[in-house]
């Protein structure tokens, strides 16, 4: 006779809340990781100089020196970050002028505003680069007799496209949440208008253009079809097309595996992104604790 | 007096405001959006006459839309693009709506680093990730030449995971709590929590989900064409193909059929979206 230990309710619960804890942590953790094998893989590989993945050499860091000699990669990379900065700085700049002005607009050139700011953040990005170089084309043959007027300057415009939009719906919900009498009081307090949208309106919506600011350089750092449409001759590319990362890579892996140089590459990158993304998560947390404690006090 | 009450009429017409600042904007919208546009519409019905003494002008034309609707190869391509599309958006939100719920489960996780782990790749230039996921696959044994469609759709979903995980998250974590004790309390079994109360409030997370896999699947150039080593076609493979061999007006006559389908998809789910938490939310 062996009587079965009664199990209380409230252990039975505790060994339910622990299985799905163990279960629920499983889950995430197999998809995390293998949502990075790809990026791992291709790191790990970067250590050793064979010529394709899978195939393991000794360990050494020649493809790191490869990397630093490597004249190609070096200028898709500069073009690519002056290109992200530069768009950036444009479509912030004309994004949050055009959500200041049309915020404060009457009601029928708000709507033509918000709506034709829609189009291309619904918009398949290859109907976006279509498009622009349609328009480019017929521009060159119609405006600048027949040139091809497809440089630096088109590649921009085909970014700034791209990321506008993003600007402009990451400011917009600052000027919402602002209280509309501040701007009033910094005119009654005698400021000029230029004043009080320096000094009173920027530093309320300030988090909105920053943010509005970096989405539009990732934007701008991953994009591959608008630029492979849009590019011309210049930047450091000098008389050759200009060559982003995005192209370079398209163009590597087009004819065989991804080029050994390009690996070390990657762990580059990878370390930036997560350095980026761990600074972000920790000032946040230490921003929301401090408004925690002060509001506690 | 009528010269100074003209010169004030100026004044007032010249005088700063704020909603003056949109111009710029408005401008560029219009050059670069809505222009280029009506260019493809124009080129979409119309074809290029060359005339005897070597000049080239536009007429009238339906050819277009005649060569797409008549054509198997292209009707082809459009319903292989919107069956991968619908697949793709389903395996995203199966492997990702349980994601996000866990992650926003504060009895499972309470660390929000591994959100923002998932949400990483999206800043590792996709290019490369792509090529990396065609390494590893032949690596594995999965070629592209031999299988395309699985290791298309492989890559598909490795590509677009992050973009459901973040709309469902910020959907999940607003989910009323309160509702679904109340159900639980009131005799629900976890199956009917889940269907009568969990699912209809993340509903619009589903929705700004699913949009933000659909569309951009359909008209993928990069994902297909790298995976399946060129033997797969989708939508946007087929519109830069035509472009890339000059044949504008048919390339137009699709890029509008692409524009119709997402103008479609918009209207088809309005009722549902919440107010803007799309790619915005990144930040």
């Amino acid at each position: 006779m062996v009587s079965a230990k009664p199990v209380s309710n409230e252990t039975k619960i505790k060994r339910q809340s622990l299985l799905r804890k163990v279960f629920g942590q499983c889950y995430i953790w197999i998809f995390l990781i293998l949502m990075y094998v790809p990026i791992l893989v291709l790191i790990a590989s970067s250590f050793t100089d064979t010529d394709v993945i899978g195939q393991w050499g000794d360990f050494n860091l020649n493809l790191y020196g490869r990397l630093f000699q490597d004249e190609e990669i070096g200028i898709a990379l500069a073009n690519t970050i002056v290109l992200a900065l530069v768009s950036g700085l444009v479509s912030t700049l004309l994004g949050t002028l055009g959500a200041i002005g049309t915020f404060y607009s009457k009601k029928h050139w708000r709507t033509f505003c918000e709506t034709t700011t829609q189009i291309p953040v619904v918009n398949a990005e290859i109907v976006i680069a279509l498009s622009l170089t349609v328009l480019f084309v017929f521009a060159g043959n119609y405006l600048f007799q027949g040139t091809n007027i497809f440089s630096f300057w088109t590649l921009l415009v085909g970014h700034v496209i791209l990321s506008v939009p993003f600007v402009y719906l990451s400011v917009k919900p600052k000027l919402q949440q602002m209280d509309p009498a501040l701007y009033e009081a910094a005119l009654d307090l005698g400021c000029t208008q230029r004043q009080a949208l320096l000094k009173a309106t920027l530093p309320e919506i300030l988090p909105g253009i920053a943010s509005g600011f970096l989405l539009a350089i990732t934007l701008s750092l991953d994009d591959f079809i608008v630029t492979a449409f849009t590019r011309g001759a210049g930047l450091f590319s000098g008389e050759k097309t200009i060559e982003t990362l995005s192209t370079l890579v398209q163009a590597k892996i087009k004819k065989g595996p991804i080029p050994p140089t390009m690996r070390p590459l990657t762990t580059f990158i990878f370390l930036f992104v997560l350095a980026i993304v761990l600074g972000v998560t920790i000032y946040r947390n230490v921003q929301s604790r401090k408004a925690k404690h002060r509001r506690g006090r | 007096m009528e010269k100074s009450r003209a010169k004030r009429s100026a004044e007032r017409f010249f005088a700063f405001k704020r909603s003056y600042l949109s111009f710029p904007y408005a401008l560029f919208l219009v050059l670069f959006v809505i222009l280029p546009i009506l260019i493809i519409v124009l080129y979409a019905f119309t074809e290029t006459v060359y005339a005897a003494d070597g000049t080239e002008s536009l007429t009238f034309s339906w050819a277009a839309l005649v060569s797409f609707f008549t054509s198997p190869t292209k009707l082809n391509v459009l319903v292989v693009s919107l069956f991968l599309g619908i697949l793709n958006t389903l395996i995203c939100l199966v492997i990702g709506y349980p994601l996000a719920y866990l992650l926003a489960d504060k009895k499972v996780n309470k660390n929000v680093v591994l959100v923002m782990l998932f949400v990483m790749p999206m800043w590792i230039n996709f290019v490369l990730r792509t090529g990396a996921t065609r390494d590893v696959l032949n690596w594995l044994g999965i070629r592209g030449g031999d299988h395309p469609y699985v290791s298309t759709m492989i890559g598909l979903v490795y590509n677009y995971l992050p973009f459901t995980i973040l709309p469902l998250y910020t959907t999940m974590i607003k989910l009323d709590k309160s509702q679904i004790e109340a159900a639980r309390d009131l005799g629900a079994n976890p199956f009917q929590t889940f269907i009568h109360s969990i699912l209809p409030q993340s509903v619009p997370g589903i929705v700004s989900a699913a949009e933000m896999v659909f569309m951009p699947t359909m008209s993928s150039y990069v994902i297909s064409d790298t995976l399946s080593e060129g033997k797969l076609t989708l939508f946007g493979n087929i519109i830069y193909l035509n472009f890339s061999q000059s044949q504008w007006n048919e390339g137009s006559f699709m890029a509008l059929v692409m524009l119709v389908l997402i103008a479609i998809s918009m209207v088809a789910t309005r009722k549902f979206r919440g107010d803007g938490e799309r790619k915005v939310g990144a930040w």
